[in-house]
C-alpha cells in the first residue's frame, strides 16, 4: 500500500514539475512526504499549506509554475470574480494564489500594462457586425430582409449591406433553379380513375420555381407540400375527365399535361403562393399490373389484324399481277391471230395436241360396229409406273 | 468595496431596464398575427391579416405592450391546411368511393378565434368533422360518374361554402376545399380490374375481326380487279378466247410433265387431229 502511494506521489510530483529542468523542487519529494497524513490531496501541484516540517527553501532558480516555497505566501482561497477582473499590477506570479488555481486564464498584457480584453471584445463586435451586415447574394439567389420581423426589401444578386443581425435578418434562397417534384414518391403504383371507370398507373413530375419570393416566404404554411398536393388534386381531376385510351395511348397526353399545369397554376395563384409551374410531365402511364396481360392481348390482336391485312394485300397484288400477265399474253397472241386467223388457229391446235398426245398413251379405234374392250384394270395397274410407259407403249394396244 | 457595490447596482439596473424593455416590446414576424389579451380579455391584434396589403406595410415588426398585464397569443397568419381523414362516400347509384380531401384556410379574425377555439389546432379539430359530414352529404347526392369529376362542377364550391360558413364562427375563412384523391375501395378495385380485363378481351376480339374483315375486302377487290382485266382482254373475241383457253387447259391437264403418261386417250380416226391419217 505504501509502495503504491509512493509511486503515485512520484508521478504526481513529476507532472507538477518538481523535478523539472528549471530547478530542483523542494527536497520533500521523498518517501517521507508521501507518507504525510495530508493524503493524496495534499500532493496536488500546490499544497495548501506547506508542511511545517519541510526543509528551508532551496536556493536554486525559481520555478515559474510553482508557488514560491517560502512560508510568507498568504493562505490559499477560492477564486472570485474580482480576481478575474482585477487589474493585477506587476509581473510574475506575485504573492497571490498564483497560476492556475486562482481563476481564469491570464491574458497577455499590453506594453502599457493595460489588458487586451477591451480590444479583443471590440474586434469581436466589429466582426459580428461585419459578418452579419454584409451579404453575398449568389447569381441564382435572392434575399429577403426583415427588420425586427417586418419585411423591408428583397436583395438582388451581388453584395448587399444591411443592419447587423438582431435588427435585420436576411433569408437567402435560390429562386432560379427549377425544382422537380416527383409524384408519387417511391415506386408504388399510383392508380387513378379515368372517366370510363378504368384505372391507370400514373407517375409524373412537376417542374416549378419561385416567381415571387415574398409570397413564397410569407403566404403559405408549407409551400413545397402545397405544390405536390395541388398537383395531385389537379392530376386526378384531369384524368377523371379523360377516357383510358386517351391517357394511356398518348393521344391525350399533351392535353392532359397542359390541363394539369393550367389547373395547378390557377389554384396556386389563388393561394398567392408565389410559385410558377413550368411544366407537368407524365413519365409513366401504364395499365395496372394486374390487368397488364389483357392489355398485351390487345396489342397482340392489333398485330394479328395487321398481319391479316398484309397477307391479303400480298395475295391481292399477286392476283392482279397474274390477271394482267394472262391478259397481256392473250392480247399479244390475239394480235398475231388476227393477222392470220386460220393458220394460227390450226398451228396452235396441232402444237398443243402434239404435246398432249406425246405425253400420254394413245389408242386409235376404228369407228363403226367395233366395241372396244378396254382392259381397265390393266391400265390402272400401269398407271403407278409411268416411267415404264415409254417402253410399254405399244403393248396394251392391239385392240385393232 | 463601495465602488464595487455601486457597479453591481448599476449592472442590475441596466439588466432590469432591459428586461422591462424586452417585455414591453413585441417582435412580430410577417407570418404571425398576435392577439393581445389584457387580463383575460382579447383587446387588439397586432399585424392582423388584411387582404392585398403588401408586405412591409403590414403591422409586422416591433410593437409595444404593457408588460405583465397584456399576454400575447400568437396566431399563424399564413394560409393553413388540414387534411380530412380518408372516408367512404356512396354515390346515388350505390357505388362507393374512398375520398381524400384537404381544405386551405386562414385565420382572418384572430380575436374571435382566440375567444371561441383558443388555438389553431382546436379550430382544425372542430372543422375536420364538419368537412367530413359536408363532403359526404354533398357527394352522396352525386352519381358515380359526377363524383369522379366532382372537381369540375359546383359540388366543390358548395362544400367549400358550407365549410366556410361554419368556419367563420371560429374566425377562420376557408379558401379552398379540394379532393386529393378518389379511389375505389378494395372490393370494388377487384371488380374494376375484372371489367377492365373483359373490356380488353372484347377490344382484342373486335380488332381481330376487323382485321379479317379488312383482309377479305382487299381480297374481294383484287378479285374484281382481276376479273375486270380478264374481261377487258378476253372480251375482244370470245370465240378465240374459248379456243385459246381450251388449248391452255388441255396442255395443263394432259401435257403436264409431272404426270407423264398418266392418261390413255382413245381416239377415233374421225378425230380432227387424225384427219390427215386418211391422207386426204
Amino acid at each position: 500500500m505504501v509502495g503504491i502511494r509512493e509511486f503515485l506521489n512520484d508521478r504526481v510530483l513529476a507532472m507538477a514539475g518538481r523535478r523539472s529542468p528549471w530547478g530542483k523542487g523542494p527536497e520533500d519529494g521523498g518517501p517521507e512526504a508521501g507518507a504525510a497524513p495530508a493524503g493524496p490531496q495534499a500532493d496536488l501541484p500546490e499544497p495548501g499549506a506547506p508542511d511545517p516540517a519541510s526543509p528551508p527553501p532551496p536556493s536554486g532558480p525559481r520555478n515559474p509554475w510553482l508557488p514560491p516555497a517560502g512560508t510568507d505566501a498568504p493562505p490559499r482561497r477560492s477564486a472570485s470574480i474580482e480576481d478575474i477582473f482585477r487589474n493585477r499590477p506587476g509581473g510574475g506570479g506575485g504573492g497571490n494564489g498564483g497560476g492556475g488555481s486562482s481563476g481564469g486564464p491570464r491574458f497577455p498584457r499590453r506594453a502599457d500594462g493595460k489588458s487586451w480584453l477591451p480590444t479583443i471584445a471590440g474586434l469581436l463586435v466589429l466582426g459580428w457586425i461585419g459578418s452579419s451586415s454584409t451579404h453575398l447574394i449568389g447569381q441564382k439567389e435572392q434575399g429577403i430582409v426583415t427588420t425586427l420581423g417586418q419585411y423591408s426589401r428583397t436583395l438582388a444578386p451581388g453584395v448587399a449591406l444591411t443592419l447587423p443581425w438582431p435588427i435585420q435578418t436576411v433569408a437567402v434562397r435560390d429562386v432560379t433553379t427549377i425544382v422537380l417534384t416527383k409524384l408519387p414518391e417511391g415506386e408504388n403504383q399510383n392508380l387513378i380513375l379515368t372517366s370510363d371507370k378504368n384505372l391507370i398507373d400514373l407517375s409524373y413530375q412537376i417542374r416549378w420555381k419561385i416567381k415571387d419570393l415574398e409570397q413564397f416566404s410569407f403566404e403559405l404554411e408549407a409551400p413545397e407540400t402545397t405544390v405536390s398536393e395541388v398537383a395531385e388534386a389537379a392530376m386526378r381531376s384531369s384524368v377523371a375527365e379523360m377516357p383510358l385510351n386517351a391517357v394511356w395511348g398518348g393521344s391525350g397526353r399533351g392535353e392532359l399535361q397542359d390541363n394539369v399545369r393550367r389547373r395547378m397554376q390557377g389554384v396556386l395563384d389563388a393561394y398567392r403562393s408565389g410559385v410558377q409551374v413550368l411544366g407537368v410531365e407524365i413519365k409513366k402511364a401504364d395499365p395496372p399490373a394486374k390487368v397488364a396481360d389483357a392489355f398485351q392481348e390487345v396489342n397482340n390482336a392489333q398485330q394479328d389484324a395487321q398481319r391479316f391485312i398484309n397477307q391479303s394485300q400480298g395475295w391481292a397484288q399477286q392476283k392482279v399481277a397474274q390477271a394482267q400477265g394472262d391478259a397481256s399474253a392473250f392480247d399479244q397472241v390475239y394480235t398475231q391471230y388476227r393477222l392470220a386467223p386460220d393458220v394460227t388457229r390450226r398451228r396452235m391446235y396441232y402444237e398443243t395436241m402434239e404435246r398432249v398426245l406425246a405425253n400420254n398413251d394413245k389408242v386409235v379405234v376404228e369407228g363403226g360396229g367395233v366395241t372396244p374392250y378396254l382392259p381397265l384394270p390393266e391400265l390402272r395397274r400401269r398407271a403407278p409406273a409411268p416411267d415404264a410407259s415409254a417402253a410399254a407403249t405399244p403393248a396394251p394396244t392391239g385392240g385393232q | 468595496m463601495a465602488e464595487l457595490f455601486r457597479n453591481k447596482l448599476a449592472i442590475g439596473a441596466i439588466v432590469a431596464l432591459l428586461i422591462a424593455l424586452a417585455s414591453s416590446l413585441v417582435m412580430v414576424p410577417e407570418t404571425q398575427q398576435v392577439v393581445v389579451v389584457r387580463l383575460g380579455e382579447p383587446v387588439r391584434v397586432i399585424n392582423q391579416f388584411r387582404p392585398k396589403v403588401p408586405f412591409g406595410q403590414t403591422g409586422a415588426g416591433i410593437s409595444a405592450r404593457i408588460p405583465f398585464f397584456e399576454q400575447l397569443v400568437k396566431v399563424d397568419k399564413r394560409l393553413l391546411t388540414f387534411q380530412m381523414e380518408r372516408q367512404l362516400v356512396q354515390s346515388t347509384d350505390q357505388l362507393r368511393l374512398e375520398v381524400d380531401a384537404y381544405a386551405r384556410f386562414r385565420i382572418i379574425d384572430p380575436i374571435k378565434m382566440v375567444k371561441t377555439a383558443g388555438s389553431t389546432e382546436r379550430v382544425v379539430a372542430q372543422l375536420q368533422p364538419i368537412l367530413s359530414s359536408v363532403l359526404r352529404q354533398e357527394l352522396g347526392k352525386q352519381t358515380f360518374q359526377s363524383l369522379l369529376t366532382a372537381e369540375r362542377g359546383a359540388v366543390m364550391v358548395r362544400i367549400q361554402e358550407g365549410l366556410d360558413k361554419q368556419a367563420r364562427d371560429y374566425g377562420a375563412q376557408v379558401i379552398d376545399v379540394r379532393i386529393k384523391s378518389a379511389d375505389l375501395p378494395a372490393g370494388a378495385l377487384e371488380s374494376a380490374f375484372a371489367s377492365m380485363q373483359a373490356a380488353r378481351k372484347k377490344e382484342a376480339d373486335t380488332i381481330r375481326a376487323q382485321g379479317q374483315r379488312d383482309a377479305q375486302v382487299i381480297v374481294g377487290q383484287a378479285e374484281a380487279r382481276a376479273a375486270q382485266i380478264y374481261a377487258e382482254s378476253f372480251g375482244k373475241d370470245p370465240q378465240f378466247y374459248d379456243f385459246y383457253r381450251a388449248m391452255k387447259s388441255y396442255e395443263a391437264t394432259f401435257a403436264n410433265t409431272a404426270n407423264k403418261g398418266g392418261s390413255t386417250i382413245i381416239l377415233s380416226p374421225e378425230n380432227d387431229y387424225l384427219r390427215q391419217f386418211k391422207g386426204k
